[in-house]
């Protein structure tokens, strides 16, 4: 079996969720972006972070980070969640 | 935002933030879960919660057991509340539209019934289970996710009954879900796994579901099915999909840490949840067959194969989570490679078995276009034109003589997931089924794979009670002995079985959309 260690986060294709994927992609250089009807997935090797402030500036809003059940579709990885930063990580 | 209630008396808290009066996320959590539990006094807590125990976990230090969400519950009326509200416009932009017609063709809608005749039960068969588990489970923690997800689930099975019932006005087979679900014979496939679950103990539900269904392989339900609803048009079902599954990513992580807090509470507990592991991957696996032909067969435009949806889903993905776990001792789930092999048959025969009984269906089915064929060719080189391709083109030359073939006979059905024995030996001869046996007090048990009877023979007392719809039929205990007494009995009506081209669907389509240039309307 071809496994591999990516973590990935699956958003709906949506107004709102645009803002939090924009600022994934900006915050995790080594994450690439699949997109699939009304979907979109992002994988990122070990590890993989969703920063509030990032997502807040694209928003021009506060946005609180549990916002993201709102978004959300799908993820792999063991999650870290505080404050500031939702983490998908490996291992 | 709002500020609930509590957080006043959080002061204290205070100083440790740069926001007065916030709670961070993990005060929040300890103080809104594992502060709600107490030590009982009356009773033992030993009598309290008696189903703990039997299967063998041990339990040193239930405070282990965290949401990695640390979802509250505050918290989570106020996003579930948000995503209900999202929903229901958009169900009554689609009533008020008629977006129904605007799906890709009217076979898609059966992609639909099946969805909504064999999973909508399983997500309220979900909620009761998760009911219970948070009933029998003594730590807080897992007793407060386990009732946001029963919350969740039910608020599933209303969303999707609420939205299918539109389609009801239009098309078939969608009037009778839940008496159907506990009557027609595939659907006992779907019943019968979560009945499984439901009457193990509280520990191996929640492996069983949450980390073996949830977290191993509903990716490869929702992700391919939601998509592809919204390839074909179906924006009603993809919008319940999501709000659903958005709930799902927090089940399936919830999952994740089950299996973890077991395997790190005691080294006793790695054998029996490994079983459990072999055990549930494989039912879910067997379950899954559904969506395989699902994907393949049933949406007229496709996202894509099974083939591609299990490498993407559980080769790769599965595989990076099964290295993760390998610290704890957790290996590959057995057979894990039998389904992959499997993963160019599998629609296939799935959808040849359908079309065979299709006279016995709440659903249509039909032959691929021929277009349709090419794209199973290229998607499965190896084994559709060699061994389905040629078996379909057989069964559109009898369907145009007018001789459109039924099997009249009653399949034998494996005792453990309860599919017709329609598996075939893909390793060595692929025109071969697999037929596997055990003999338990002196009664001979039929199985359509080594998987099906492993889980037999673990336990034998358990599944020697499966309800087994066509032995039931044979009984005479399924409205009498003719297909259409059967077929009565679970309340099927004539316009909800057949192929598709001689469909009431098919003809009202074509005369709604004037998709028949006119010649009906």
């Amino acid at each position: 079996m071809s496994a591999n260690n990516n973590v990935f986060i699956a958003l709906q294709a949506t107004d709102e969720a645009r803002s939090i994927i924009d600022a994934i992609l900006a915050d995790n250089p080594a994450a690439t972006r699949i997109d699939y009807p009304a979907m979109v997935k992002i994988d990122a090797p070990g590890r993989l972070v969703v920063r509030r402030e990032s997502v807040s500036e694209r928003l021009g809003r506060d946005w609180d980070l549990r916002e993201l059940q709102l978004s959300l579709i799908s993820l792999s990885g063991n999650i870290d969640e505080s404050d500031d930063e939702f983490c998908l990580v490996r291992g | 935002m709002n500020k609930p209630a509590f957080d006043v008396q959080a002061t204290n808290a205070a100083s440790r933030k740069a926001a007065p009066r916030k709670l961070s996320l993990k005060e929040r959590y300890n103080l809104m879960t594992g502060d709600l539990g107490w030590e009982t006094t009356y009773q033992p807590m030993d009598k309290v919660f008696p189903y703990d125990q039997f299967e063998g976990i041990k339990i040193h230090n239930w405070e282990g057991w965290q949401d990695p969400f640390r979802l509250t519950m505050d918290a989570y009326w106020k996003f579930q509340g948000e995503k209900e509200r999202k929903l229901y416009a958009i169900i009554d932009a689609f009533q008020q539209n008629n977006a129904q017609f605007n799906v890709t063709d009217a076979r898609y809608i059966n992609a639909l019934k099946l969805f909504f005749q064999g999973v909508s039960p399983l997500e309220y068969a979900a909620s009761r289970g998760y009911a219970l588990a948070g009933r029998n489970l003594r730590g807080v923690g897992a007793r407060v996710a386990c009732q946001m997800q029963a919350i969740d689930e039910l608020r599933h099975a209303q969303t999707q009954i609420h939205t299918i019932s539109h389609y009801n006005k239009f098309f078939s087979g969608l009037h009778e879900n839940s008496y159907m679900f506990d009557r027609l014979w595939y659907l006992s496939v779907p019943k019968s796994f979560f009945e499984d679950a439901m009457s193990a103990g509280p520990f191996e539900f929640v492996t069983a579901i949450s980390f073996g269904f949830e977290y191993v392989l509903t990716n490869l339900l929702f992700m391919p099915f939601m998509s592809g609803a919204a390839f074909n048009g179906d924006m009603a079902t993809v919008t319940f999909g999501f709000s659903a599954q958005s709930d799902e990513s927090r089940h399936m992580t919830l999952g994740l840490e089950i299996v973890k807090f077991l395997l790190e509470q005691d080294p006793d507990n790695l054998p029996i949840v490994q079983h459990w592991i072999d055990k549930w991957f494989w039912r879910g696996y067997r379950l899954l067959a559904l969506v395989a032909m699902m994907m393949d067969y049933m949406l007229p435009k496709r996202v894509m194969s099974w083939s591609e949806a299990w490498e993407i889903y559980f080769e790769k993905n599965g595989g990076a989570l099964f290295e993760d776990l390998a610290r704890y001792g957790i290996r590959l789930p057995k057979y894990h490679e039998v389904a992959s092999k499997e993963k160019g048959h599998l629609s296939h025969q799935t959808w040849a078995t359908f079309y065979n009984y299709t006279h016995a269906t709440a659903m249509h089915t039909w032959i691929p276009e021929p277009h349709e064929m090419d794209w199973l060719s290229a998607k499965y080189p190896d084994t559709f034109d060699k061994y389905y391709r040629p078996r379909f083109e057989y069964w559109d030359s009898l369907a145009k003589q007018d001789k459109r073939w039924f099997n009249p006979g009653l399949p034998m059905l494996c005792q453990t997931c309860q599919i017709p024995m329609l598996f075939t030996d893909v390793g060595s001869d692929p025109t071969r089924v697999v037929s596997r046996e055990s003999v338990y007090r002196g009664t001979k048990y039929h199985f359509c794979s080594d998987g099906c009877k492993d889980v037999f023979d673990y336990e034998p007392e358990k599944y020697v009670q499966a309800y087994l719809p066509v032995n039931q039929i044979f009984q005479g205990n399924c409205g009498g002995s003719s297909l259409s007494d059967v077929v009565n009995w679970c309340h099927v009506e004539p316009a909800d079985s057949g192929d598709f081209a001689q469909s009431e669907d098919r003809a009202n389509w074509n005369r709604w959309t004037h998709a028949d240039a006119g010649s009906e309307a």
